[in-house]
């Protein structure tokens, strides 16, 4: 084999590694961690003209947008948070059915003025008034929220970045709402917060993709149709 | 993507030194506002929509800092470092790079790194005459350097406040419309919200929670509310208070007593928003359809009038400038008179340069009083091309 080999990037971690790997496996695609077991390169089915990279589900995401990887498995949210509008640097190529959460904007319990986000607008302005700031909703979303409240109008309130547990910013006291990811609606509620009845940003699963920036050379191509034939075949 | 600011170098450095040279020969004092700004600033005065549009990092020391997407706001902080009273008369003027995103890196005309010159007039007391200086020297600018074929559009916030306070409806109403004015689709919303169901549809326990307040007694509705959250096993948690939450509810509940906005009021406000023709004529509508409606609005439209007069002497051609209702709606810190210098039929690429009055952006800052403030920017880039272009 000569010219540079299809790089298909795996979850590296957690139930969506495990996920993954059962769907290759079915399809007579087992993969296999090479050089010892902590490392992050690997293979799939003695395909040679494959090279695996175990990324974290975000890696995944920034390296399709960016070229780096061919071909990814990871979560549709992330997908689309990359970039400007998420998906004209990388294409969806099916939804995979498992890894399922939805995106979605909460507010306090206690907020019962608020039920729809055509309210924040409203609130935001007497929050203005009295407090002299902003709404401030915290969200490792940054670009699903801007571009969700854009579309429903929303705009007087700021974004706070937050790395960790984005349900505990409210409690906290370093954000008035929250956008995150829940799957069922547990931690929200343990949190006192409740989704907006119009607030489901994305409904979001594990998803196959293709990047369209990185470099497609036939060899490339034919190991995707290759892999994606497997796939078909094998009753994904 | 173009390697911005080196091409045109030596050109931009010649017009920048032109205008600076107008600028200072009208008094306008030359200072240089730091390009790192701290991005709260801007966040919190002019929304997230800006943000989407600015580089925000954070530092070392996790200090949140943006580079400056518009000069206004940081020399109004230069200002306030050197009269922290805000009780001196100043003219500022300023020559730049500003910082934009741009999809997909930027183009020629709508560059992600761009010069502005601009010039801030903070504390003038005669206000027509401040706004026709400050509008009279943005043009004079333009056309000192080469720029021929433009058009000028003017706006007034101050005659849409005072058209809205003319309306017959309640004063929280007002608000909201005058509130809401910089968001279009919001706006439109709010205008639908108002016509059928002004108080919006809430349901089940809170719906009966709501037809239990009674509009005239706070204290009251304060442990209604309080009492019902206890009830529901729900914590008061977060910065919002129970007395806020309590006023909104209130608000609502005495919206779902008023009338609805009625089918011509509707009609009045969207005819209003349309007018978009030369600025006499267009005063002249309003005045006709303020009448029928039995409006009073005429000591807006005066000065209106009496600015255009000023505008005139200023050395503008009055009967070539447009007036559109509506101008102004994504420049949130502005309350007046508002303008820009358009090449017609070229879009937000044609935007060669704009301002207008903003009189609570510095006590917003911190200034110890309202201030009133007119200023204008070039975007010189754009300038530069257009002259080059045969817009001259």
């Amino acid at each position: 084999m000569s010219g540079e080999p299809l790089i298909l990037a795996l979850p590296s971690k957690g139930r969506l590694m495990e996920q993954a790997g059962e769907l290759f496996a079915a399809a007579g695609l087992p993969v296999r961690k090479t050089g010892h077991e902590r490392g992050y390169r690997g293979e799939i089915g003695g395909q040679n003209d494959v090279e695996i990279a175990f990324l974290s589900a975000a890696e995944i995401a920034y390296d399709l947008s960016l070229g780096r990887v061919h071909l990814g498995i990871t979560g549709e949210n992330l997908i689309r948070e990359s970039g400007r509008d998420g998906v004209s640097r990388t294409e969806i190529i099916r939804p995979l059915g498992f890894g399922k959460a939805d995106v979605v904007v909460a507010v306090p319990e206690c907020w019962i003025d608020v039920t729809r986000m055509g309210d924040l607008e409203d609130v935001s302005a007497m929050f203005f008034r009295r407090h002299g700031r902003r709404l401030r909703v915290a969200t490792k979303y940054m670009n699903l929220t801007r571009r969700f409240f854009s579309d429903k109008g929303v705009t007087g309130y700021r974004l706070v970045e937050s790395l960790g547990a984005t349900e505990g910013t409210v409690a906290g006291g370093t954000a008035e709402m929250i956008v995150d990811i829940t799957s069922t609606g547990t931690t929200l509620r343990a949190n006192h917060l409740k989704v907006l009845s119009d607030g489901l940003i994305l409904k979001s699963q594990a998803v196959l993709a293709r990047s369209k920036t990185a470099e497609w050379q036939p060899q490339t191509s034919d190991a995707l149709t290759e892999i994606l034939s497997r796939l078909d075949t094998n009753g994904s | 993507m173009v390697a911005e600011p080196t091409a045109s170098y030596a050109a931009l450095q010649a017009q920048a030194n032109a205008i600076t040279e107008l600028f200072n020969a009208q008094g306008y004092e030359l200072v240089a506002p730091a390009y790192l700004q701290p991005a709260d600033l801007f966040l919190d005065r002019m929304g997230e929509a800006i943000r989407g549009r600015t580089y925000v990092f954070t530092d070392l020391d996790g200090e949140e800092l943006c580079l400056r997407p518009d000069v206004t706001l940081p020399a109004c902080r230069v200002y306030l470092e050197r009269h922290p009273l805000a009780d001196v008369e100043a003219r500022l003027c300023y020559n730049g790079p500003v910082f934009r995103y741009q999809p997909g890196g930027g183009d020629e005309m709508r560059p992600r790194e761009f010069r502005q010159a601009g010039i801030e007039y903070i504390g003038g007391s005669d206000r027509p005459g401040a706004e026709a200086e400050v509008t009279g020297l943005a043009v004079a600018a333009v056309r000192d350097a080469g720029l021929k074929a433009f058009s000028i559009r003017i706006g007034d916030l101050g005659l849409f406040a005072a058209f809205v306070a003319a309306l017959d409806i309640p004063e929280r109403w007002r608000l909201r419309l005058h509130h809401f004015f910089w968001r279009p689709p919001v706006f439109r919303n709010l205008l639908r919200q108002l016509s059928t169901a002004p108080a919006g549809n809430m349901d089940g326990d809170d719906a009966k929670l709501l037809a239990s307040l009674d509009i005239d007694d706070a204290e009251g509705s304060r442990a209604r509310v309080a009492a019902h959250l206890e009830g529901a096993g729900i914590p008061l948690e977060g910065s919002r208070t129970l007395v806020e939450i309590t006023d909104r509810l209130l608000d609502r509940a005495a919206d779902a007593k008023e009338q609805p906005l009625s089918e011509a009021t509707v009609k009045l406000i969207e005819a209003y928003l349309a007018i978009s023709e030369p600025a006499r004529n267009a005063l002249d509508r309003i005045a006709k359809d303020a009448n029928a409606a039995g409006l009073g609005m005429d000591e807006a439209l005066s000065a209106a009038h009496a600015r255009l007069d000023r505008l005139g002497e200023a050395g503008i051609d009055v009967g070539t400038v447009t007036f559109s209702a509506e101008f102004g709606r994504d420049l949130e810190y502005y309350t007046g008179h508002v303008f820009q210098i358009e090449l017609p039929g070229r879009g937000r690429a044609g935007q060669i340069a704009g301002g207008g009055r903003y009189d609570d952006l510095l006590e917003s800052l911190g200034a110890p009083r309202s201030t009133p403030a007119v200023g204008s920017a070039i975007h010189t880039e754009r300038l530069l091309a257009a002259v080059r272009g045969g817009a001259a």
